[in-house]
């Protein structure tokens, strides 16, 4: 055996000279493009529920860091939408803030609840943690509606808001302009997302969700990375709430029902749990799926919901995204098996 | 035809074998007895037999595969099993343990009078009778569950280590009982034993285990003489 | 006096529908250690049942009997069916099963039954018993029957064979397997009669609180209340949690905070229960071992 002949590592599989990486970025900036002309090629309405789309997409990432890549399941993410559109709304009505002032409020005001609601959630573990959350959740348009904060929260009849124009008397419409200030804000709380989870306090996640054990053995501060995967979680949601208030120009009690809290959760087991991508495919799920149901009756979409649910769960447990990776993958295997020959090794 | 012909049995958990293609066998009324050190695989044997854990290989109860079946499935064939930490249910009475242990069993009269004939063996249970098993010690526990085996009426029953932490006498005690059962009824035994010296002891035949592989086998007689047995497990 | 007397004992009709559910609930997470949460709508699905037949025509008692008898089996059939391929799957993939069961068995009420209130009678008279002041005829009914089937519960559990593997099964399924128990089989029966029971629940809450297919959603939590305040793992803990967390949601609401804010109540003693007494008054404490 000739030791020359050794097999060196292959050289990085190139498609059409690019490598994968690169065609990856390409694609990327080639969606971000879309998205950003988007308002201005499809209707107002169209605008708007791509708009929710976005939104949504924020709200999953953020839960997707608590139960995907944590594993803290929390079935009461809506209550932290809640509270953030209940605060830009306030801010908003009785103070006359700037509506984009009230996100970083919104977000701050989140992520002490979260984090409060995270002390205690440290001694629950799997369903007991979904348990309680769930209760949150159930609770809260009860809250909402408690007549002694009614002053603030306009009791059962909620907040209305006005819509705010584009600023700089840009030539656009509001819904153009509102959509791609979310697309901006969606833009930043991604980067934020990207760099804790790509990073060290995203294996530090991972490693409390599967080994905290031995992770806490390893000292990584379980507790303190677990009540801050809560905050920022929450802060996230909140973010998208307070957007959402804006967005949708009104905000009342029965908006939050324990079902948007289960709506959240089918998005991340569709779109994919511990993923980033999933939370676009379950926001889109989660806009469009109910306006094809809904054609059929009012019940329908949580029927549908219900059933595509227990198909992903046995069928496909990564959620959409999962499938894509896997498919990716295989189509990465077959081009390479193609490509790596015996006399390129030695290139 | 023997009571358990076992062949090339492989098994383990995830996706590491503990066994590697081990062979025994329990004859009709016979008392076979496995020894090995810790770790050499003798409960994963017991298990693989009932079927607890994946496993690959020929497993026959009087001639019939049983290596596909369903643990519950085997316990009805006939096969009872008394489990390493002895299986007790904690919460249930020590009488409730024993009416669980016949509960597969159709002829009630007969199942009664098992109930008598196990506290005849073992008269500190009848002493226990409505109490939680789990306020039982580890004596009486073990006295529960070889009980509560034998109420299946079993014509073999599986041991795992029967004698662990027990004190003497009640490990004479149950051994006593035992060779009675095998004698009367001809149930037959698989017995897994750290402590050679009983097993052996008690055995007809016995097979020695070591990194899930059958390195030893003969009748007790030869295996206890054997040199190197003497020297790794009888200590002299 | 009068009032309070007639707190108390409306807090001991809906108490015992609290049980009802909260034994349901704790025979399921014994067996499995998973918690229903759709176990509430199910409760109710059940209850809409009853309602199409009582509509046709059907006597009440018949349909009672029918629809606890539908219930039991479609319990069966679920947890073989559904329940069964996640038994051993990781945590959020069961949970999201229990819900998805719930959004499904909420919409396709809403959907075959619509969503406007409709009234569930009551099989018992309108006067109340002996002309008194403090508790209607349905609520000592509802009292009546409630331990009734506790009663029955606990003969059947303690006394028949079945029961006894059944509890076996609960508490030890490898133990139970090595008798021949199929253990399997018996985690559906479980969930059978947790639905028939759960059906009792509902069939006795419409009359009060109107039938519609969102009725359940704050009994469910007060009897996931009543099971953790109990002990989860308890069936008797259930019953007495469920009997106290009734009186004092009545007893709360009326002198203490008003009647809006009932589901924080829930929440707070959830919450409450969790951190400070998971085991709750019977249950028993869970060390994890490392």
């Amino acid at each position: 055996m000739n030791p020359a002949a050794a097999p060196l590592p292959a050289a990085p599989i190139r498609y059409a000279g690019l490598s994968a990486r690169t065609w990856k970025a390409i694609g990327l900036a080639a969606l971000l493009c879309a998205a950003a002309a988007l308002p201005f090629l499809v209707s107002s309405y169209r605008t708007f529920q791509f708009n929710l789309v976005l939104i949504y997409a924020i709200v999953l990432l953020g839960l997707n860091i608590l139960t995907g890549y944590n594993g803290q399941i929390s079935l009461g993410h809506g209550a932290f939408y809640a509270i953030g559109a209940y605060v830009a709304a306030i801010l908003m009505d009785q103070f006359g803030w700037p509506y984009w002032a009230t996100l970083p409020v919104a977000g701050a005001a989140c992520f002490v609840f979260g984090f409060l609601f995270g002390l205690p959630a440290l001694r629950l573990r799997g369903h007991y943690l979904a348990l309680a959350t769930f209760a949150l959740a159930v609770a809260m348009p009860q809250i909402l509606k408690y007549k002694h904060i009614e002053h603030w929260t306009g009791g059962v009849q909620g907040i209305v808001i006005l819509k705010p124009q584009a600023p700089f008397g840009l030539g656009i419409t509001p819904d153009q302009w509102l959509y791609l200030f979310t697309l901006a804000v969606l833009l930043v709380m991604f980067a934020i997302g990207w760099n804790l989870l790509r990073g060290r306090i995203g294996r530090a996640l991972v490693a409390i969700r599967d080994h905290p054990v031995a992770a806490e053995a390893m000292g990584v501060p379980a507790a303190l990375y677990k009540t801050l995967a809560f905050g920022v979680s929450a802060l996230f949601t909140g973010v998208a709430g307070a957007l959402g208030a804006v967005v949708v120009q009104f905000v009342a009690p029965d908006s939050f029902t324990a079902l948007l809290s289960i709506s959240f959760m089918i998005g991340i087991v569709i779109g994919g749990v511990a993923s980033i991508s999933g939370a676009f495919y379950g926001a889109l799920f989660l806009q469009f799926v109910p306006n094809f149901a809904d054609q059929i009756s009012k019940a329908a979409p949580w029927a549908i919901y219900g059933v595509f649910l227990l198909a992903f769960v046995y069928l496909m447990p990564a959620g959409v995204a999962g499938f894509v990776r896997l498919a990716w993958m295989r189509m990465r295997g077959l081009r390479g098996r193609g490509e790596t020959s015996p006399h390129r090794a030695g290139v | 035809m023997a009571l358990l012909e076992v062949t090339g049995l492989s098994a383990g958990y995830g996706a590491v074998d503990v066994l590697r293609e081990v062979s025994f066998s329990v004859e009709q009324g016979g008392i076979t007895a496995i020894l090995g050190a810790n770790g050499a695989g003798k409960t994963t044997l017991l298990r693989a037999v009932c079927g607890m854990l994946r496993r690959r290989g020929s497993i026959r109860f009087d001639g019939r595969h049983i290596g596909k079946d369903a643990t519950e499935d085997i316990a009805r064939l006939g096969i009872a099993h008394v489990p390493d930490g002895r299986g007790t249910f904690l919460d249930l009475t020590t009488e409730e343990n024993l009416r669980i242990g016949a509960y597969v069993r159709r002829d009630r009269d007969a199942v009664a009078q098992d109930m008598e004939r196990m506290f005849g063996y073992f008269p500190r249970l009848r002493e226990r009778r409505r109490q939680q098993a789990g306020t039982l010690s580890g004596g009486e526990q073990q006295m529960l569950a070889v009980s509560r085996a034998l109420m299946l009426r079993p014509r073999l029953l599986l041991l795992d280590e029967p004698s662990f932490g027990l004190a003497p006498l009640v490990v004479r005690d149950i051994f006593r009982i035992l060779r009675a059962i095998n004698a009367e009824q001809g149930v037959g035994v698989l017995l897994v034993e750290q402590n050679a010296g009983l097993a052996l002891d008690l055995a007809d035949a016995a097979y020695v285990l070591e990194t899930g592989k059958v390195v030893m086998s003969g009748t007790a007689g030869t295996v206890r003489s054997d040199e190197a047995v003497r020297r790794a497990y009888l200590g002299y | 006096m009068e009032a309070f007397l007639h707190q108390v004992f409306s807090g001991l009709a809906t108490g015992g529908i609290y049980a009802s559910l909260a034994l349901a609930l704790v025979m399921i997470y014994q067996s499995t250690n998973h918690i229903n949460f759709a176990q509430g709508e199910m409760a109710m699905f059940s209850t809409y049942l009853a309602w199409s037949m009582i509509d046709a025509g059907m006597p009440y008692w018949w349909a009672f009997l029918l629809t606890v008898s539908i219930s039991f089996v479609a319990g069966v059939a679920i947890e073989r069916i559904i329940i069964r391929p996640v038994e051993n799957a990781p945590v959020l993939s069961v949970v999201t099963v229990f819900v998805a069961l719930l959004v499904i068995f909420n919409s396709v009420a809403g959907w075959i039954f619509t969503y406007t209130i409709k009234t569930f009678p009551s099989p018992f008279p309108e006067q109340p018993l002996f002309g008194n002041r403090y508790v209607s005829s349905h609520e000592l009914g509802s009292i009546g029957i409630t331990l009734l089937v506790l009663l029955a519960l606990y003969l059947f559990f303690r006394f028949t064979p079945l029961g006894l593997a059944m509890r076996a099964a609960a508490q030890n399924p490898l133990s139970s397997r090595l008798a021949g128990i199929r253990v399997g089989w018996m985690l559906a029966l479980g969930w059978g009669l947790a639905a028939a029971v759960g059906a009792v629940a509902g069939m006795l809450v419409a009359p009060i609180v109107y039938l519609e297919p969102n009725m359940m959603s704050g009994v469910l939590l007060y009897a996931f209340a009543a099971a953790l305040v109990g002990g989860i793992d308890n069936p008797f803990g259930a019953v007495v949690g469920g009997f106290l967390v009734g009186v004092l949601e009545n007893l709360v609401g009326a002198y203490v905070i008003g009647t809006e804010l009932k589901l924080t109540v829930a929440l707070v003693l959830i919450v409450g229960v969790l951190l400070f007494k998971p085991a709750g008054m019977f249950g028993r404490v869970f060390v994890s071992r490392v």
